[in-house]
């Protein structure tokens, strides 16, 4: 299933791109997406032990099941205001 | 009703938002604005970029501002956030709250711009003398 994964701030600037997609196996959760990152782009694990993301605009935990066509994206502590 | 969620790379009117927000009911109305500081723990900033998250910023937003109107009692919120290329001594934020009476708008306001550092995806980057650097977390 085709996942569409985007990148804010300074993890887009890790990862190269502001956005790909990915296909995962179908039963893919939040986390597995997240290990397959780690792998993708070492200097994203070393940044953070802990990566804060959301499906389709909503904040989500590593357990949420995705679906073909989520939208998911890392978000970096934010720092608006 | 001048209520607004808005992420906008435009400059705001405060003026302008305050007469809006008021209606028969407002007592109180405080407003809080942020600023681009030049000067950030001794180092010289020349530049901002901010960045956000389209449409989830204003799902945040949003949802905070139905979270503050119930908790403080308030009867009109207004939020505007900057996004782009800010200098020193530009807006970066307005929260602008009216209510009944004071003390809901004053804590009302209080707790929108607490929160809004804390979940909404927006992201600063320092440009500075010497380099560039994210911000990390609210201060």
């Amino acid at each position: 299933m085709n996942i569409k994964v985007k990148f804010f701030a300074l993890y887009r600037e890790v990862a190269g791109h502001p956005e790909e997609i990915l296909d995962l196996r179908v039963g893919s959760s939040v986390g597995d997406l997240l290990g397959l990152l780690r792998e993708k782009y070492p200097k994203l694990g070393s940044l953070s032990d802990n990566i804060i993301v959301s499906v389709n605009k909503k904040y989500a935990r590593e357990e949420v099941a995705l679906k073909e066509g989520d939208e998911v994206a890392l978000l970096p502590p934010v720092s608006g205001g | 009703m001048g209520s607004m969620i808005l992420v906008t790379n435009d400059d705001f009117s405060v003026d302008e938002v305050l007469r809006k927000i008021r209606n028969k009911r407002t007592g109180a109305i405080v407003s809080f604005v942020g600023v681009v500081r030049e000067d950030d723990s001794g180092r010289k900033i020349k530049m901002l970029e901010m960045e956000t998250y389209k449409g989830m910023a204003e799902k945040e937003l949003s949802d905070l501002k139905d979270k503050a109107m119930k908790k403080f009692n308030l009867e009109d919120v207004t939020i505007i956030h900057r996004i782009g290329s800010l200098s020193p001594g530009d807006n970066i934020v307005l929260i602008a709250v009216a209510s009944g009476h004071r003390k809901e708008a004053f804590a009302g306001a209080e707790f929108l711009i607490d929160e809004l550092k804390k979940v909404v995806p927006l992201w600063k980057k320092e440009i500075l003398e010497d380099g560039e650097v994210w911000v990390e977390g609210g201060h």
